[in-house]
């Protein structure tokens, strides 16, 4: 049982590199499927944006390939299409795969100092199940009437036969649910490899902020997709069986009906979690590199620690302040909102501690630093205007507008991303051998965060205005007419933002074949990942490490003259 | 430490969980299996919850012993709870190297499964029979709630498949125990302990599924 993870080397291509069962190449694979659907979302971004700038205009270049039938114009179901599918797959097929099953699949087992996952062959299954639901979605885009027009919210009864006929919206539920199967089978890997395989000396207090933010993500991913995956499985019933769990009596003939209602809580029972899915490897990997790169221990580590689970516990119980606009109780309401603010007192020991980590610190702006620091900066901005969302008297108001667009962009998809960027150019020497080039990823990040944060503020602006969400063409209504010169100037943000990620593409992919070699410790930290050597040997580490120090001793006094680090396998000097 | 790469490379190695005071006794596969456990509860969870919302916002509900009759269930709830107890039987012997009584022991636990499925499957054409559907329901020529049926299968039948899962599963581990594999000391009897472990969350959740939909 003990050295079941344990595998030989593989000798044949096949069980190599693609169904290999060793977590760096698992983790390789997550990379390059989640920068695929990135760069997929990423586009169809761009065409929505293309949309709300011009209305009814063809799609310059790339329209008349896209959309032949209308000759390059986004007619408003494929505008529904564009919208619904870019938020399924930058959640489900980017992000998702990128900081959990990239960043945890490479970091876990090599931060606690463990030769593989503990269930090897599982974790093959995690990365196929979740590429089997690639496929199901991008097949849906093809099949006639189209992909799903419901929102990536998939609420009924926009979602039922009653209005989506097509096989778009079952397919879409069946790619859902097998996404979700695939982060299930990562999670309960995840965390039984943390509590069984970390070195000896690697006590829970001494597990790098990474670990911590993954292992609890992967709690919140074992206990709350299964509620998706019901939502799911009743969804996929209604449409394929005729039962009606979400479909309303009073758009039914004859005998009663469910309650569209109900999806909204088995959807948000696991929807508010998986905000903190994404966000809470973010808030991980920042704690480490912000303490890394200001050389300098990571302030209040137990407290950080503790202010995320606090936060993994909380998120599981404020999922109704997705709903205040449904009829819920005003008692629910009032508690709702109450938990949701009570969420902000951990966000701001987290906040208190990465400001404080970097206090003084002997500051290091290498680009993941940049990175880290823009995360502090986006998810400050998403995290004040959640204040906005939260109240209820306010939310009533800006609900459905593109106010919450832009909060949800900045706290989740844009914190997500950047620490996701950072931790990628972070491990990219060590898992590739070669350094990615400081001068493109500087100007990459500069390029990025600028145009996101214009886009998004100016989404505030516009949703405060009362611009909704989800409409096809604002300029159709009088009272938002006025508002256009803004849609356009975000619309032309938005495409500085969109291509300045072809620096990221060209950078990634020079440097990986032809990027400066890159020594063992780059960085010059002590965690265990970067004290074995690179390329890294089959097995990580020859012998298993004893753990004496923690994971953020920088700058000890009792250091020697010109050296500011220790690795975490050597005992302190006494001063 | 003992672990080398030499040990590792072959493919054999002994121990790679570390003997270390803060690791604890549990075997990977058993956390493993307890928080399968607990996401399968929380699945269980969503598709009670949603009957719990439909029942509770419907007009008409019927009342459920009188359309789905209860005696039958009970005598196969009574079978599952004994293949609970049988298959504590099973891990004892595995635990004592008793293969003979391990055999015995899990094949008493694999008939409980089957007979209860058995009875599900009368249970659901009989029902049918009477007019209960996935779709639309009818009781005594009179129709009901759609929901009563649609709510009735979709439970009954999640926790159907997981005990035919169940039944599978003791069915591989059975042929194991067959060729002595759980019976050798140490710890070889934890995939005996495993497949316990989650047939008595199956039985476990049987209760509450018959609490909810039968019962109450």
């Amino acid at each position: 049982m003990s050295g079941d993870h344990i595998h030989a080397e593989p000798t044949n291509f096949f069980r190599k590199h693609v169904f290999s069962v060793d977590h760096k190449v698992i983790a390789k694979q997550f990379l390059w499927f989640g920068l695929v659907w990135l760069g997929i979302g990423g586009i169809m971004a761009m065409l929505i944006r293309w949309q709300l700038a011009n209305p009814g205009d063809p799609v310059p270049v790339i329209g008349s390939f896209l959309f032949p039938r209308t000759g390059g114009v986004i007619d408003p179901a494929t505008y529904n299409t564009l919208f619904t599918m870019h938020g399924t797959i930058m959640i489900f097929l980017g992000l998702t795969p990128l900081i959990i099953g990239c960043v945890g699949n490479w970091a876990i087992p090599l931060m606690i100092g463990a030769r593989d996952m503990i269930f090897p062959l599982l974790n093959c299954l995690s990365f196929w199940t979740v590429f089997a639901g690639g496929c199901v979605g991008f097949y849906s885009l093809f099949v006639p009437l189209g992909a799903t027009e419901a929102g990536w919210t998939g609420y009924p009864t926009l979602s039922t036969t009653v209005n989506g006929l097509g096989s778009g919206e079952t397919l879409w539920a069946i790619a859902v649910f097998l996404i979700g199967a695939s982060s299930i089978m990562g999670g309960i890997n995840y965390m039984t490899t943390v509590i069984r395989l970390r070195a000896p000396g690697m006590t829970w207090g001494r597990l790098p902020l990474t670990v911590w933010g993954l292992f609890l993500t992967s709690a919140l991913n074992v206990l709350f997709i299964p509620v998706i995956g019901s939502a799911m499985l009743l969804l996929i019933m209604d449409r394929v069986f005729g039962t009606t769990f979400f479909v309303p009596a009073s758009i039914m003939q004859g005998g009663g009906g469910g309650d569209p209602i109900l999806y909204q809580h088995l959807f948000w029972i696991f929807g508010h979690p998986e905000v903190y899915i994404l966000i809470l490897p973010a808030w991980g990997i920042i704690g480490d590199l912000l303490s890394f790169f200001a050389r300098k221990p990571a302030f209040g580590y137990r407290a950080q620690v503790g202010a995320m689970t606090a936060v993994t516990v909380l998120s599981a119980v404020v999922y109704g302040h997705h709903m205040f606009t449904t009829g819920l109780s005003a008692m629910l309401g009032e508690s709702f909102m109450l938990l949701t603010m009570i969420i902000s007192v951990p966000a701001e020991i987290l906040f208190f501690s990465w400001l404080h980590t970097i206090w003084r610190g002997n500051i290091r702006f290498t680009v993941p630093m940049l990175w880290s620091v823009g995360v502090i900066f986006v998810f400050g901005l998403g995290g004040l205007t959640g204040i906005y969302c939260a109240t209820i008297g306010t939310d009533i108001f800006l609900h459905d507008t593109y106010f919450i667009v832009g909060h949800f962009h900045l706290t989740m998809a844009a914190s997500a991303l950047f620490a996701a960027f950072g931790a990628i150019v972070f491990f990219f020497p060590k898992m590739f051998g070669r350094m990615m080039s400081p001068l493109l990823g500087k100007l990459h990040f500069w390029l990025t965060i600028i145009p996101l944060v214009s886009v998004f503020c100016m989404m505030f602006v516009m949703g405060y205005a009362g611009m909704p969400r989800r409409y096809y063409d604002h300029t159709s209504m009088e009272f938002l007419a006025s508002l256009q010169h803004m849609n356009k100037a975000a619309t032309h943000m938005a495409f500085l933002l969109g291509s300045a990620q072809l620096i990221f593409v060209f950078n990634f992919i020079k440097s990986r074949w032809f990027g400066k070699p890159a020594s063992t410790n780059p960085w010059e930290v002590g965690t265990l990942d970067w004290q074995t050597e690179t390329p890294l040997p089959h097995y990580n580490f020859k012998d298993i490490p004893t753990v004496v120090t923690g994971p953020h001793e920088f700058s000890h006094p009792a250091l020697p003259e010109g050296r500011d680090w220790i690795s975490m396998t050597e005992e302190l000097p006494s001063a | 430490m003992s672990s080398t790469l030499q040990t590792a490379a072959d493919g054999h190695g002994e121990t790679l969980e570390p003997e270390d005071v803060n690791f604890g006794k549990a075997t990977g596969g058993k956390v493993a299996m307890w928080m399968f456990i607990a996401q399968d509860g929380m699945s269980f969870g969503g598709l009670l919850f949603a009957y719990g919302v439909l029942r509770s916002s419907a007009q008409e509900w019927p009342i459920p012993a009188e359309v789905l009759g209860i005696g039958l269930t009970a005598v196969a709830t009574f079978l599952l709870i004994c293949s609970s107890l049988s298959m504590v039987f099973a891990v004892l012997a595995a635990q004592e190297r008793n293969q003979a009584a391990l055999v015995r022991w899990l094949g008493v636990t694999i008939a409980g499964g089957a007979t209860f499925l058995g009875i599900q499957a009368y249970e659901y054409y009989h029902l049918v029979h009477n007019g209960v559907g996935f779709i639309t329901s009818s009781h005594n020529g009179e129709s009901i709630n759609n929901l009563f049926g649609t709510t009735f299968y979709a439970v009954t039948g999640f926790h159907g498949l997981h005990v035919l899962s169940g039944v599978i599963y003791l069915t591989i581990i059975f042929r194991g125990a067959q060729k002595g594999k759980y019976t050798q000391g140490g710890t070889s009897y934890s995939p005996v302990e495993l497949v316990g472990l989650f047939w008595h969350f199956v039985d476990l959740v049987w209760i509450l599924v018959f609490t909810f939909i039968y019962l109450l």
